[in-house]
């Protein structure tokens, strides 16, 4: 009898397994391909598809791992991400114009750790307030930057218009000013940033972050530094995000502009990982492939559908009802996000291929 | 010194106009932990509505009643198709989906009504009145009035009527609220109805000051920092909020403005609600939770 059960049980475990071994293989394979895809993608797109379509869901993505890991891993919610992402663009900027002598890398990493130290300044509220009271003292930070960027023109080197072009992009001589140079660039930095996050958040400091966001009060009962541990997240957070801006200045827009850091940003970044799924790393990808991909889906839908049928403001008035409907119906569906939805999708594809 | 007197006045007068849309969210949060950013696109909608209906040259009564009814409607659709179906979810989902509802109708509302900017006259007249030697606005004095009396309205609602002692139970406990057989479902929709007449009357007052336009959606970014010093969960809390504000905003305008060349405005009331908040974390008249493990 007993014989019998055990031998059901080892053969259970050993089914689950094969399935878990399998579909781990599944997903680095599927990583590999993946990679490979996007570094081949220049050979096939085209200049549009690099410039408005890879290069902005690239940078959204590093954007939204960025929010993620204060916000899904460390449960710190903040509204201030255009704010940092705009002093790594300035920072950056500065870097270049100022110390022409640094290489584009370093220049890019020191802005991101400007931001940085920023983001441990907005974060020091988040030691007394949380919640919403939190989040709104990130707005505070938000709206701070923005006017800062505005008012003051050394930031920006006096220049006379809102907004400044970028420099020119080169590594050790090579120029990168060209959609593929800027593509890869930005996939690069995407990619180191990944690995590092995804080894961070499963050491020892993810493992705080993750104590903090389920519980803070416990978690400091038990001896976890929570303090050091929430500014820490704040300080990753906003070195990735300032990363990113200065991407999203540099190699999508090419001029540095404070508008295109507003609240607005923000919000899309929120939305990108709470469709993507928080606390989940490929969720950032999912999520902002959904934020940037769905406009453009939307425009050419609309302008296909209706052609000059109905003036551009009724169109747009359309695409943002249609977005708003879209994301309440997400959150109303699947509450942990694309992530989940593809994870679900992924372990029984295993369990059928493991059989 | 009437010069600051009177900076000091306009600033308190304005800001009990921002009071009026924070008392909006603080009914909504109150009742069912949902942080509502739709709270201004609600105004926006409120105010389109009417100026629509005037337009068409209906009586102000009628276009008033009509536009209640809408708002009532739409504040009780939104919490049966989009907050009904995420209860238990965490409240920054929550917020999140009212966000995608904002979207929505401000979409919808302008798709309807157009995008341009309308004038709304309620038939106050503006000509500042002089009060022992401080010229006040008369509008902004009518409109501090009416949120006065919109108050006290709603204190006694939450006080004295049972639907306000079974809302302030919900407010207490959702759990032992239930328990004892009071309908929690029924009572956010009377919530979120009475946040669409609160809507209505933001909306109408702003509308008149400003033009009915789309900017009017960002006074919701103004109520922020009067929720955030009064509190999420106080009444009284929004009012004294937004005179803090209110006055803290154009006295900083004049005298901070001029010292670091240039407008302030967009970011010190929340700077001052940081500092609050460093002070008195849940705000000068929230209820600071008890946390257990």
């Amino acid at each position: 009898m007993s014989a019998i059960g055990t031998d059901a049980i080892e053969g259970f475990s050993a089914t689950r397994d094969t399935a878990r071994v399998t579909r781990d293989r599944l997903r680095v394979g599927s990583a590999v391909l993946l990679l490979a895809a996007l570094v081949g993608i220049p050979l096939v797109a085209n200049d549009y598809w690099l410039n408005a379509v890879l290069i902005p869901f690239l940078i959204m993505s590093l954007t939204a791992l960025g929010l993620n890991l204060l916000m899904g891993y460390a449960g710190q919610a903040s509204l201030g991400t255009g704010g940092f992402m705009s002093v790594g663009a300035y920072a950056t900027y500065n870097l270049l114009l100022r110390l022409p002598e640094l290489p584009l890398p370093v220049s890019l990493l020191l802005g991101g750790v400007i931001s940085g130290l920023v983001g441990i300044v907005a974060g020091l509220p988040s030691l007394r307030i949380k919640g919403f009271y939190l989040v709104a003292s990130t707005l505070a930070t938000q709206f701070l930057l923005e006017w800062l960027f505005n008012q003051y023109g050394w930031f920006s080197n006096y220049s006379t218009s809102s907004s400044i072009s970028a420099p020119r992009l080169a590594i050790f001589g090579h120029d990168l000013s060209s959609p593929t140079g800027r593509y890869f660039l930005t996939l690069a930095t995407v990619v180191v940033v990944t690995v590092v996050a995804t080894r961070l958040v499963r050491s020892q400091t993810g493992r705080t972050w993750m104590a903090i966001r389920d519980m803070d009060t416990a978690a400091a009962v038990i001896g976890v530094p929570v303090s050091a541990g929430k500014l820490k997240a704040f300080f990753v957070s906003s070195l990735v995000i300032g990363i990113a801006g200065a991407l999203w200045a540099f190699a999508y827009l090419g001029t540095v502009d404070a508008r295109s850091f507003n609240l607005d940003r923000s919000f899309q970044v929120m939305f990108a990982i709470i469709i993507g799924g928080m606390g989940s790393i490929s969720g950032n990808y999912l999520g902002a492939a959904f934020m940037i991909l769905l406009p453009i889906l939307l425009d050419h839908v609309g302008g296909g559908l209706f052609g000059g049928a109905i003036d551009p403001g009724q169109l747009e008035n359309l695409q943002k009802a249609l977005f708003g409907a879209l994301i309440v119906w997400f959150l109303i569906k699947e509450p942990r996000g694309l992530a989940a939805l593809l994870s679900r999708a992924w372990t029984q594809l295993a369990a059928r291929l493991g059989r | 010194m009437s010069f600051f007197v009177e900076t000091l006045v306009g600033g308190l007068l304005a800001g009990v106009m921002y009071s009026l849309v924070a008392i909006g969210f603080v009914l909504v949060f109150k009742a069912s932990g949902v942080f509502n950013f739709a709270q201004g696109s609600m105004v926006l909608c409120a105010a389109l509505t009417f100026v629509t209906l005037r337009d068409k040259g209906l009586d102000f009564w009628l276009a008033a009643l009509i536009t209640l009814s809408v708002m009532v409607v739409l504040g009780i659709a939104v919490e049966r198709v989009v907050l009904r179906p995420l209860v238990n979810r965490p409240q920054i989902t929550l917020f999140m989906a009212t966000l995608g509802v904002s979207f929505m109708i401000e979409g919808v509302a302008q798709i309807a009504m157009g995008a341009s900017v309308h004038e709304l006259d309620l038939g106050i007249v503006d000509t500042p009145i002089e009060i022992g030697g401080v010229q006040v606005s008369q509008f902004d004095l009518a409109a501090a009035g009416t949120a006065g009396i919109l108050v006290i309205a709603l204190s006694i609602f939450f006080n004295k009527t049972r639907i306000g002692i079974a809302l302030r139970a919900i407010a207490d406990d959702p759990q032992a609220a239930l328990s004892i057989g009071i309908r929690l479902q029924t009572l956010w929709q009377i919530v979120w109805g009475v946040a669409g007449f609160v809507s209505l009357v933001a909306g109408l007052l702003w509308g008149a000051r400003q033009g009915v336009q789309f900017a009017l959606t960002l006074v919701v970014l103004k109520a922020l920092p009067v929720l955030i010093i009064g509190g999420f969960t106080s009444m009284a809390g929004a009012i004294v909020g937004g005179l803090i504000v209110g006055a803290g905003d154009s006295l900083a305008e004049i005298y901070l403005g001029s010292l670091l060349g240039g407008s302030v405005s967009t970011w010190f009331a929340y700077v001052l609600a940081v500092a609050f908040l460093l002070v008195r974390p849940a705000g000068l008249f929230g209820e600071a939770p008890i946390e257990r493990i």
